[in-house]
């Protein structure tokens, strides 16, 4: 058994939609909620981390519209550190943390590393369950009050001083936070233990190098927040005094344990992301992604130095001098493996065969972007910069400019360019394209301004400013007008491909994939036979030489 | 059946899925049917379950990691305090239910040996008693408690300072320690000792009512022979989450029990 045997690339033209396959395997509404298919189970996050983006973006719709004007009379100051709040928590905790490892992850670890399924697959029900009770709990929250600690919960405002909703709110984000462990424990060993024959770890795809990186910070830093959040439910409960000074606790020391992990966190979310990246890069430039080695081993070196750059977060809230001269230090050493991917990338670019495809341009919208986002984050890594522009808009687009022009282009991206082998049907390419423009001009409009009005001083989380900053925000507001639309357009095409989009066939983009060299949608087992790896990962030539004696095998048969 | 060489499962094993799915007998020809289907031998599976323990109790030491951090630095910043909040334990009962926990410790080890070596009676006698030594470990720890609640030591709930103002007045820590009163401000902190206290022990018998009931659960299923028939990664994945808490204990009782022992 070889390679060849897996290989079948039928003419697109007249592929059919396999009879059998993971969807149509089984039926009814229990066959979904009790699956043990991770492929299922992805789907099923699919649609709840959409739902969940929704809410979190109908929530940022309100924020834009209330600083359109700089007074505050949209709503109640309070109302609105409520909104900015839960903004906040739905996004982080239950969209940018679970959205590609827990959907694209989830889909397609074991598919390219040739498994059948994730190694343990109870766990990642498991895992989905929780997932949806924090976020039901979130939800309920947010409907019976709300909370308005900001997502940070910072002590001691969280402990002492607010009476919303700080323990339902720290329940959820725990629930969810163990959600996340087990996805992370899942993946790290699937990858380990479950790799077909021939599958060593330099022939992985860098996709799975990135979740490898981002589990190792899932699995070692989200316990850290969880007893976090224990300590702040005790505190405001019981008084315990661990984060009072008036009982001699420290409130720094939540801070510490809490961007122990949330500054991991973002590793987290983008590293998935970047994994994305650099498949679609290498499908649409026809060519190995340039570096490989480095590129793989930049995802770990993130991983490692986003450990040890947390303070960072707390420049200006009295840690001694020495501790932000290290830290910040530290924190320009993560800015190296991240420009590392960003010039191989680029580098792959260089001499490819680059074709326009949608999920492309949203890599093009993730380079440019990202390059801004993360040089910015060098900005404020700079402890004499930082001390200017924290808590002023500057960070806000900072993040959103990581995160929604990062995260969320990488995430689109997959989801395109992965759409086909997950339903089996085409997207409509020419709207797509359009989606993918649409978004990149108004996140630009959106969150740009928002640079300058941190650089001007225009402080977060306000419901009103000085009239003299109107002209950027109106800016800002009109682009998130443009941005939802960008959002929109997608979940009503990709909901009208399901039906009505072009059979996609086994492999669309004659990618070298293992996921792509079997049936759309694939069968439950993955595989009819075990595949097995005797090449390295993006070789085209290998691909090219599979197909000319696909074809010649097929006119031999014919003769 | 013996483990079955794993090699013929890829290819043939899968090729059976895809035929009929819903036919379990012809899906376990030729495997134990306590493999999983996504895995090519029992060595794997066996292996995977393994790895994701380790994993799992990495994961648990990250979150005792963060008590653990606050602990060090509060006993660095309010030593006295602890010296003090510490002399209020009772080390005979530490060190009783230190003995207990190693000693259940022993009985899981055996009680794994016994499942390896395919022992059904040994497997349930160690089970039990690594059950009974957990509960007492547990009773143990309630009349701990209960001296706590008597002293007014919980924090948040009529926490009371006079034991460290006034060192005299329980006349038998007083006679083992001789302590000095504490400044006001430092007896205070003495609720943070006894936080940190309640944090770390209650975290630790959470983890011991867990272990405890699916012990219970693995009392139940190896009086039926389940873990005596070459499957014993359950058992041993427990033994070695039943070692992770006793270890805890360890560091929680050298930690809270002995602060100022060397003095």
């Amino acid at each position: 058994m070889s390679t060849n045997a897996i290989i079948s690339l039928p003419d697109q033209s007249t592929a059919r939609i396999p009879k059998d396959n993971f969807i149509t395997r089984e039926n009814g509404l229990l066959s979904w909620l009790l699956t043990g298919d991770h492929k299922r189970i992805a789907i099923l996050y699919l649609i709840s981390i959409t739902f969940f983006f929704f809410i979190g973006g109908a929530l940022a719709g309100l924020i834009r519209l209330e600083l359109l004007t700089p007074q505050t009379d949209l709503m109640a100051t309070d109302t609105y550190n409520k909104v900015f709040t839960m903004h906040g928590i739905i996004m982080i905790f239950f969209f940018l943390v679970p959205s590609v490892p827990a959907t694209l992850g989830n889909f397609f670890i074991p598919m390219m590393i040739g498994a059948k399924d994730l190694a343990l697959p109870k766990i990642n029900l498991l895992s989905w369950y929780l997932y949806m009770a924090g976020g039901i709990l979130a939800v309920y929250t947010m409907a019976s009050g709300g909370v308005d600690t900001g997502w940070t919960f910072t002590t001691p405002l969280s402990t002492h001083y607010v009476n919303t909703n700080v323990l339902t709110t720290g329940l959820a984000v725990f629930v969810a936070g163990f959600s996340s462990i087990l996805t992370g424990l899942n993946f790290i060993v699937t990858i380990h233990k479950m790799r077909a024959p021939g599958m060593t770890w330099f022939r992985l795809p860098l996709f799975i190098w990135a979740h490898y990186a981002a589990s190792i910070l899932m699995v070692l830093a989200t316990p850290v927040v969880a007893i976090a959040i224990v300590l702040v439910a005790l505190e405001r409960t019981f008084g315990i005094g661990v984060f009072d000074p008036i009982k001699g606790g420290d409130p720094l020391l939540f801070q510490h344990l809490f961007w122990f992990y949330s500054h991991p966190a973002v590793y987290i979310m983008i590293l998935p992301g970047m994994g994305v990246i650099s498949e679609v890069i290498s499908t649409f430039s026809r060519k190995r992604i340039f570096g490989y080695t480095a590129v793989a081993f930049s995802s770990v070196a993130i991983a490692v130095f986003g450990f040890f750059v947390w303070a960072h977060h707390m420049f200006i809230m009295g840690i001694s001098n020495y501790a932000v001269l290290v830290f910040s230090l530290l924190t320009m050493l993560v800015a190296v493996p991240s420009a590392i991917k960003i010039f191989n990338w680029t580098f792959t670019l260089y001499k490819g065969s680059i074709t326009f495809e949608t999920p492309m341009i949203y890599a093009f919208g993730f380079l440019g972007l990202f390059t801004i986002g993360g040089m910015t984050g060098v900005f404020l890594g700079a402890s004499g910069t930082d001390i200017h522009l924290t808590e002023t808009y500057f960070i806000v687009a900072h993040f959103h400019f990581v995160m929604v022009g990062g995260m969320l282009m990488a995430f689109l991206s997959g989801i395109h360019f992965w759409w086909p082998k997950i339903t089996g049907r085409m997207y409509p390419e020419k709207i797509s394209q359009f989606a993918a423009v649409v978004t990149f001009i108004g996140f630009n409009l959106t969150f740009f301004p928002q640079f300058i009005l941190g650089v001007l001083g225009m402080p977060r989380r306000y419901a009103s400013y000085p009239p003299e900053f109107q002209v950027l925000n109106v800016f800002s507001t009109a682009g998130a007008t443009i941005l939802g639309v960008g959002y929109l357009l997608p979940v009503l095409y990709l909901i009208w491909s399901l039906k009505y989009g072009a059979i996609a066939g086994n492999n669309p983009w004659q990618a070298t994939g293992l996921e792509w060299q079997t049936q759309s949608p694939p069968l439950t087992e993955n595989f009819a036979v075990m595949p097995i790896m005797d090449h390295e990962a993006y070789d085209y030539e290998w691909l090219e030489q599979q197909q000319q004696a696909h074809k010649e095998s097929e006119a031999t048969h014919a003769g | 059946m013996p483990d079955n060489p794993v090699t013929s499962q890829g290819a043939s094993g899968a090729a059976k899925h895809a035929g009929s799915a819903d036919n379990a007998d012809i899906l376990h020809a030729g495997h134990p049917p306590y493999l999983r289907h996504h895995f090519n031998s029992t060595e794997q599976q066996a292996d995977t379950a393994n790895f994701a323990m380790w994993l799992f109790l990495l994961t648990e030491v990250m979150f005792f990691g963060g008590l653990f951090t606050a602990y060090l630095i509060y006993r660095n910043w309010y030593y006295p305090a602890f010296v003090a909040g510490s002399h209020q334990l009772n080390v005979v009962w530490g060190t009783t239910n230190t003995f207990v926990l190693i000693l259940s410790s022993f009985t899981m080890a055996m009680g794994v040996w016994c499942a390896e070596t395919r022992r059904r009676k040994g497997l349930v006698l160690c089970l039990t008693l690594t059950f009974i030594l957990g509960l007492c470990f547990l009773g143990i720890k309630t009349i701990e408690y209960r001296e706590k609640i008597e002293m007014h030591h919980v924090p948040g709930f009529h926490y009371s300072l006079q034991s460290f103002l006034d060192p005299a007045s329980n006349p038998e820590v007083f006679k083992e320690y001789h302590d000095q009163p504490l400044a006001l401000d430092m007896a205070r902190h003495t609720e943070i000792y006894f936080s940190l206290y309640f944090l770390m022990t209650g975290m630790h018998a959470l983890h011991m009512i867990i272990g405890i009931g699916i012990l219970a659960f693995m009392i139940f299923r190896a009086r039926s022979g389940a873990y005596t028939a070459g499957h014993v990664t359950f058992v041993e994945n427990f033994g070695l989450y039943w070692h992770f808490v006793d270890i805890v204990w360890i560091y929680l009782f050298a930690l809270l029990y002995l602060i100022s022992r060397h003095q």
